[in-house]
């Protein structure tokens, strides 16, 4: 009786590391490196990231439930190709979607939609997490990867915006007295921005070892 | 003279890397070493340059012809998977030197997001079958190009001094911002 209680706590506590590691110690984005074609192409401002963000949610959630359950029955040589087509029907899905209800976001984020297709993250995590282990589990992990990809893609286009529109999500946040850095909604401004963001939380991580050190 | 438009807007002014942001993992990945980046970059040219030509023949004849455009993303990828694929067992067989000389780089390409990239781009251009394989070579050179010239500067850096926190994936990020920054010079070369 007692062994099956400390379980289930167990797995409680699995499931919450899973989920919160995402976040920062395993951050997509900003430590694995992985996703980042969306991430500084549709960036330009909040809305935008947070939709992108959302749409990696459904892809991956979805996408990682399924490949949990079939994981037993796809034979070990096709089970890419088996990954990327489940993955291609939720992308699928997915732009169908934006194109009948929100039609104005869907031309805004353009081509990049499709592209989560070939985003490593969803593969990565179907074939190092989802093709081992149980439903419950994958869907936990890709929740916490996808959210914690959201999280980021929303302070980046956040940044963006702030700088090169002198608004967040629409609203004005900077007065009139501040110039807009229009070079912060091109190209250039998206690669310099992530690049000082993981500047940023190297330095927060180095701060934080040394603090354990004393 | 619209071909060589597509070709120099591919390879310059709509540079794949530094303005459409397609094959960035690759391009912070590879770009350590030239010799290295000079493969990749051959390695892709090549896979652009077929699936141009493929995927422009299935979205004509398959797609639009039997009015599925839905299955677009599903097909796409497939015939990219699968191109690699033996476009790796051809080379193989055929050139020893050149097969070691791409080694991993291969099978990466699947995941590489220039290439259904160039397929969804070419798709809703409307592009000719000519057009469209030029668009694809014009694509891979401005790969490669993008892909040297940050492996040279790379290799420089190893001398310099760069702030512990920034070093590794960060600086590269702010180089190839400014690589983009240079790049958008050539902006004026096509509306001139």
């Amino acid at each position: 009786m007692a062994d099956t209680k400390s379980g289930d706590i167990n797995t409680g506590n699995k499931s919450f590391s899973e989920f919160i590691k995402g976040f920062w110690k395993e951050n997509p984005v900003l430590v694995m490196l992985l996703g980042m074609c969306p991430t500084l192409a549709v960036t330009t401002s909040a809305i935008n990231g947070l939709t992108m963000g959302l749409a990696v949610v459904f892809v991956m959630t979805g996408s990682s439930v399924i490949v949990s359950l079939v994981r037993n029955i796809v034979p070990k040589q096709v089970r890419i190709a088996t990954f990327v087509v489940i993955i291609a029907t939720f992308v699928t899905m997915v732009d169908l979607f934006l194109k009948a209800f929100l039609l104005d976001l869907s031309k805004a984020l353009g081509p990049f939609i499709p592209l989560i297709v070939v985003n490593c993250i969803i593969l990565g995590r179907a074939e190092a997490f989802a093709s081992r282990n149980s439903v419950w589990l994958s869907l936990v992990d890709a929740l916490g990867v996808s959210f914690g990809f959201t999280v980021t893609l929303v302070f980046l286009g956040g940044i963006r915006e702030i700088l090169g529109m002198r608004t967040f999500f629409g609203m004005s946040v900077l007065g009139e007295g501040f110039e807009p850095w229009v070079i912060m909604l091109l190209p250039p401004g998206a690669f310099i921005t992530l690049g000082f963001m993981l500047g940023a939380k190297n330095l927060i991580d180095r701060k934080m070892k040394e603090r354990k050190k004393y | 003279m619209e071909v060589i438009l597509i070709f120099i807007s591919a390879v310059l002014v709509n540079n794949f890397v530094l303005s459409y942001f397609l094959g960035i993992c690759p391009f912070i990945g590879v770009s350590d070493r030239i010799e290295s980046a000079v493969s990749m970059g051959f390695a892709v040219t090549f896979v652009l340059t077929l699936s141009a030509a493929i995927t422009w023949l299935i979205n004509r004849y398959i797609l639009i012809a039997l009015n599925v455009p839905f299955l677009e993303y599903v097909s796409y990828i497939i015939v990219i998977a699968s191109l690699v694929q033996f476009v790796e067992m051809f080379i193989r067989k055929t050139s020893k030197t050149l097969y070691d000389a791409l080694g991993i780089y291969l099978p990466l390409i699947t995941t590489n997001c220039a290439i259904l990239g160039l397929a969804l781009f070419g798709a809703l251009r409307d592009y000719s079958f000519i057009e469209n394989i030029v668009f694809g070579i014009g694509a891979g050179i401005g790969f490669t190009l993008a892909l040297v010239v940050m492996a040279g500067i790379r290799e420089e850096l190893d001398l310099a001094d760069v702030p512990e926190s920034l070093k590794g994936a960060a600086i590269t990020l702010i180089i190839a911002g400014l690589l983009a920054l240079a790049f958008m010079g050539f902006a004026g070369l096509i509306s001139a």
